[in-house]
């Protein structure tokens, strides 16, 4: 709005008597920065969500086409996975109302155990996307969060459609779920979880030091 | 199709409505031994030893021979545009793609094939989901898929129009293909199989909401927020379970 109504060419004439037409256009600028920054820090956009995925997408296919050993792989996604998803909330979510009888203590090494099984899990699967990549393709609002869509293209395979969905929630502009042809890793290793916390009879160290060496 | 069992209203949309799990599970074991024993290392060796390409030609026949029977299902659901589609996909994969073993349709940017199957039909026609099945050798499905997928062996007009052996050409390429790919997506299928804490549960899972996805359901909305259970809820409309999904941030 600000930048409208502040056009050189709408208010230049009027003002041009007391500032210079680049002092003006400064001041315009330093003005529109000024207030538009705390807006936008507050609420999550369409092109925030998207400009996350993008630097997502970009990391990811860097390191696709980098040829890396597997090893390296897994610690460079576990490295973008730790930066841009919202780890503590999709550990949490997998283990559902349990989640509410950990301690914090456990929580926290519960998040980190699960963090290194995600990492190893997915991480050692990237080399079947050698000599593929991925293509941001739009974003929406859906309910509380932003879901950007992209697709996948690996070579002799259709191409295949990747949501990222996307909240500030946390305080932090964070995607909480990678969403794989309709299949959500989020919910499956909810699954996943709940099976190995039933095998341990519900014991949440068991499930702890499971996960430590799982994926 | 008034088999379809319904959940009760008590059901969570987050959770599987599975009221057969017992049998389900033994059939699940059955298909596991006989993959560990028989499909597992046929589709590695079916793989290994036929070259990629071919590997693909197969798969791409198979494919075009299943095209009729969507077309037929794109009529019986109302998709005129879907049936037109396939029709002009099935015509051109079939003349220039040399009977199907090549997809010229894909390479000049025709739309995708619809892939409507019998089951999606009755969901068009609004019989409901019914309850899990995991059927011996086909693997997961629910009870409207698998009626969708016994119907599905007259809905397909090849059957009738060709005659002996021709007509079995699809039935083996797409034994080949399922074979094939088998073999190519084996880490896969070996990390839901045999890597997972609960099999079962874990194909249970991914089938439901791949299907949901296919089906054009859940497309996001089926979603909670998962920060809601952190964060608090109390006024938060989205909380309430109105979709098969929720924000994590809610729980």
């Amino acid at each position: 709005m600000i930048r409208t109504t502040c056009r050189p060419e709408v208010m230049g004439t009027l003002m041009m008597n007391d500032l210079s037409r680049r002092d003006f256009i400064v001041t315009g600028l330093a003005l529109t920065g000024l207030v538009t920054a705390p807006g936008a820090a507050l609420a999550l956009t369409d092109a925030k969500a998207k400009a996350l995925v993008d630097q997502v997408v970009n990391e990811i296919n860097r390191v696709i086409s980098s040829g890396k050993p597997v090893g390296a792989m897994i610690s460079d996604f576990e490295r973008i996975f730790s930066r841009y998803a919202d780890v503590n909330i999709i550990a949490q979510s997998t283990l559902g109302p349990d989640s509410r009888r950990l301690s914090s203590g456990q929580m926290r090494a519960f998040v980190d155990a699960f963090r290194g099984y995600i990492a190893r899990k997915y991480g050692k699967r990237f080399n079947e996307f050698v000599g593929g990549r991925i293509e941001v393709k739009g974003v929406r609002q859906v309910k509380s969060w932003h879901e950007v869509a992209s697709t996948v293209y690996l070579r002799g395979e259709a191409p295949f459609e990747v949501r990222f969905l996307v909240s500030d929630r946390s305080g932090q502009d964070l995607f909480f779920d990678m969403v794989i042809e309709g299949i959500s890793l989020r919910l499956s290793e909810r699954t996943e979880i709940g099976a190995m916390l039933d095998r341990r009879r519900g014991d949440i160290d068991g499930l702890i030091q499971d996960l430590r060496s799982a994926g | 199709m008034a088999a379809c069992a319904a959940p009760g209203p008590g059901h969570s949309p987050e959770e599987p409505f599975d009221p057969y799990e017992p049998t389900n599970r033994k059939i699940h074991e059955f298909n596991r031994s006989l993959d560990r024993a028989v499909i597992r290392p046929a589709g590695r060796g079916y793989s290994n030893f036929l070259p990629d390409d071919i590997e693909t030609l197969i798969g791409r026949f198979a494919f075009n021979l299943s095209l009729p029977g969507s077309i037929v299902n794109n009529i019986l659901q109302g998709n005129g545009r879907g049936a037109t589609e396939d029709t002009y996909r099935f015509v051109v994969n079939s003349t220039m793609g040399l009977g199907g073993f090549f997809d010229p349709a894909t390479e000049i940017g025709m739309p995708e094939a619809t892939d409507a199957d019998f089951g999606e039909t009755l969901y068009v026609w609004g019989v409901r989901e019914g309850g899990y099945v995991e059927l011996p050798l086909l693997g997961p499905s629910t009870e409207r898929a698998a009626w969708g997928k016994v119907v599905d062996v007259f809905t397909n007009p090849l059957t009738y129009a060709l005659d002996s052996p021709e007509n079995y050409y699809g039935t083996v390429a797409s034994v080949s293909s399922r074979l094939s790919d088998r073999g190519r997506f084996s880490d896969t299928i070996d990390s839901i199989l045999y890597e997972s804490a609960d099999s079962y549960a874990q194909a249970r899972s991914l089938y439901l909401q791949n299907r949901r996805f296919e089906l054009g359901q859940g497309r996001g909305g089926s979603y909670l927020d998962p920060y809601d259970a952190t964060y608090g809820t109390a006024d938060d409309p989205y909380d309430l379970p109105t979709g098969s999904y929720g924000d994590p941030y809610d729980e």
